[in-house]
C-alpha cells in the first residue's frame, strides 16, 4: 500500500545483498592474506635454504575461491537450496491438493502484483515452507507435502502470501546468498582447520619458534577468526531471519487481508513439532518456521534472541492476532 | 541573479519532470491492475457454461436459478466500465452463491469429482477476482492520491490524470455475506 516504505525496504535489501557479498570476500581475503603474514613473519628470519614465504598464495587463493562461491550463490543459490531439500517443481497439478496449492499461488501474485513464482513440493511429512530465488522475476517457493495435508485453505493462503512477502521485499536475495555463504564458511573453517592440525604439528616438531610476538599475535588473531568464523556467520544469518519475519508477516496480511488465518497456521505449523529433515541446517533461515527439532525460536530468553533463526512463534502470533482485530474494526471499509 | 534564476528554473524542471513521471508510472499501473481483473473476470465467464452443463441433469427442477446464472453471465460479459462492470458482477456472484447453496441439497451433485474440481476452480476464480480488485483499489487509491495532493496536483493537468474509479462493492447483502465456501473438505489425514 504505501509504496515509498516498499521501495526503501527493496533497496535496504538490495544494499544488504552487496554489503554481505563485499564481507564475504573480504573476510576471505583476511584469512588468506593473514595467513600469509603470519607466515611471511615466521619465515623472514630463516636460515639460507630454509623455507621463506614471499608470495602471497594463501591470500590470492582464498580470494579465488570466495570470489567464485559468492558468483555462483547469485547465479545458482536457489537451485542449490532447492536441490538440497530434494524438492520437486509442480508443473501439473495431479491431485486436488496439488491443484490447490497451484491456485493459492496464482491467487496470492496476483494480490501481490508480482509474477508466479515457481512451486516446488518437498518429500517431507514436517509442514513448513520457503521461498528462495534472486527477485520477483526468478523466485521459487517450495511447501512439503506435510504443509499440504495440514493446513485448511485459508491457512495456506496465508503461508503462501508470507513466502511471497519475502519475495517482494527482496528478502529471497540476501537470505539465499546467506545460506551459501554460511555453507561455505563452514566448510572452508573445516578445511583449513584439518590443514593447520598436519602442518602445525610439523613445525612445532622442527624449527622452534620463529618470528616473535608480531608473528604470534598475528597467528592468534587469524587462528581466532578462523574458528568463530562459522558461529558468527551463523548468527548473522539468524539476525537477518529474524527481523525479517514480522515485517513478512505484516506483508502477508496485506495481501491476504485475513491476518487470523495466517496466525492459524502458525499454531498448527508449532504444534506439529517435529524436525523438517529436509532442510540443512544452513538454510534454516529461509523457512517460515524454524526446521531444527529444538526449536530455539520458543525460547523468549537471550538465547533465542540471539541463536533462534525465527522470533518467538508466540509473539509473531499474537501480533497479527492485533492485526485481525484490527480489520475486524475497521469491518469492511476497505473493500 | 541571472545565475540564481537559472537554478532555480533547473530544479523546478527536474522536479516536473519527476512528478509528472510519477504519475505517469501510476497511471500505467491503475491500466494494468484493471487488465489482471478482466483476464479473471473473462476466466470466470468462460467457467460458468461447464458448471451449469455439469449440474444441469441433476438440477432440472432449478432452473430458473440456471437460468438466472446464465443471464447474469450475460450481463457481465456486455457491461462496460468500472462502476457497470462492478454491479453486473456482484450480480453474478449472488446468482453463482444461490445455485451452490441449492445444489447443496443433491448429493448426486456433490458425489460427482468433476463437480469438486470445478468449485475448486470457482473458488480460485472467485479468489483471484478478490485480489486482483484489492490491488486495483489500492493502485487507484495510491494513483488519486498522488494527483490530488499539492505540489504535484499542479502537475496533474499536464499527465492528464484524473481520478480512477474505485471498485465499490454497493450491494449491503453482498458486502454482509462472505463469499459461499466452495472448498474441498480438508482431507482427514
Amino acid at each position: 500500500m504505501s509504496g515509498g516504505d516498499l521501495f526503501s525496504q527493496q533497496r535496504a535489501n538490495r544494499r544488504r545483498s552487496a554489503l554481505l557479498i563485499a564481507g564475504f570476500v573480504l573476510f576471505f581475503a583476511w584469512l588468506g592474506f593473514g595467513g600469509d603474514l603470519a607466515l611471511w613473519l615466521m619465515t623472514r628470519d630463516a636460515a639460507t635454504g630454509g623455507y621463506r614465504h614471499g608470495v602471497p598464495l594463501i591470500g590470492v587463493i582464498a580470494v579465488s575461491i570466495a570470489a567464485a562461491i559468492a558468483l555462483h550463490a547469485w547465479r545458482h543459490g536457489a537451485r542449490r537450496v532447492l536441490n538440497a531439500t530434494g524438492a520437486w517443481e509442480l508443473l501439473e497439478p495431479g491431485t486436488p491438493e496439488q491443484q490447490r496449492l497451484d491456485n493459492v499461488v496464482e491467487e496470492m501474485s496476483i494480490a501481490s502484483g508480482l509474477p508466479k513464482p515457481r512451486v516446488w513440493i518437498v518429500p517431507d511429512r514436517d509442514p513448513n515452507a520457503f521461498a528462495t530465488g534472486r527477485d520477483p522475476t526468478d523466485a521459487h517457493v517450495a511447501v512439503t507435502e506435510g504443509l499440504l495435508m495440514l493446513l485448511n485453505r485459508d491457512e495456506l493462503q496465508g503461508v503462501v502470501a508470507h513466502e511471497l512477502a519475502h519475495i517482494r521485499n527482496f528478502d529471497v536475495r540476501l537470505m539465499t546468498l546467506l545460506a551459501a555463504m554460511v555453507g561455505a564458511i563452514a566448510l572452508m573453517s573445516d578445511t583449513m582447520g584439518r590443514f593447520l592440525r598436519v602442518r602445525g604439528g610439523r613445525s612445532r616438531g622442527g624449527r622452534g619458534k620463529g618470528g616473535g610476538g608480531l608473528a604470534l599475535l598475528v597467528l592468534a588473531v587469524w587462528l581466532l577468526s578462523m574458528l568463530l568464523a562459522p558461529l558468527i556467520s551463523r548468527l548473522l544469518a539468524m539476525a537477518v531471519s529474524r527481523k525479517r519475519e514480522y515485517l513478512a508477516d505484516a506483508t502477508a496480511a496485506q495481501f491476504t487481508r485475513n491476518p487470523g488465518a495466517l496466525a492459524a497456521a502458525l499454531e498448527k505449523l508449532d504444534g506439529a513439532g517435529e524436525a523438517t529433515r529436509a532442510m540443512a541446517r544452513g538454510a534454516a533461515h529461509l523457512c517460515i518456521v524454524d526446521p531444527s527439532e529444538r526449536r530455539l525460536s520458543d525460547h523468549e530468553g537471550p538465547i533465542g534472541a540471539v541463536f533462534a533463526s525465527h522470533p518467538p512463534l508466540r509473539l509473531r502470533v499474537t501480533r497479527l492476532r492485533g492485526m485481525a482485530y484490527q480489520f475486524e474494526q475497521q469491518g469492511s471499509a476497505s473493500p | 541573479m541571472g545565475f540564481v534564476l537559472l537554478i532555480v528554473l533547473v530544479v523546478v524542471g527536474l522536479w516536473v519532470i519527476g512528478a509528472y513521471n510519477g504519475l505517469i508510472a501510476l497511471k500505467n499501473q491503475v491500466v494494468n491492475a484493471w487488465k489482471q481483473i478482466d483476464v479473471q473476470l473473462k476466466r470466470r465467464h468462460d467457467l460458468i457454461p461447464n458448471l451449469v452443463n455439469a449440474v444441469k441433469g441433476a438440477m432440472e427442477h432449478e432452473r430458473g436459478t440456471l437460468e438466472a446464472v446464465i443471464a447474469a453471465r450475460n450481463k457481465a460479459v456486455n457491461a462496460e466500465g468500472v462502476a457497470a462492470t462492478a454491479r453486473a458482477e456482484g450480480e453474478l456472484t449472488q446468482a453463482l452463491g444461490r445455485l451452490f447453496a441449492l445444489a447443496e441439497a443433491y448429493p448426486q451433485i456433490k458425489a460427482t469429482a468433476n463437480i469438486g474440481e470445478l468449485q475448486e476452480e470457482l473458488a480460485s476464480t472467485e479468489n483471484k477476482i478478490a485480489f486482483a480488485r484489492q490491488l486495483y483499489n489500492d493502485v487507484a487509491t495510491q494513483y488519486n492520491t498522488r494527483q490530488a495532493q499539492f505540489p504535484t496536483s499542479l502537475v496533474a493537468g499536464l499527465a492528464k490524470a484524473s481520478p480512477a474509479d474505485l471498485w465499490m462493492i454497493e450491494d449491503e447483502r453482498e458486502r454482509a455475506v462472505p463469499v459461499v465456501d466452495l472448498s474441498t473438505p480438508k482431507p482427514s489425514a
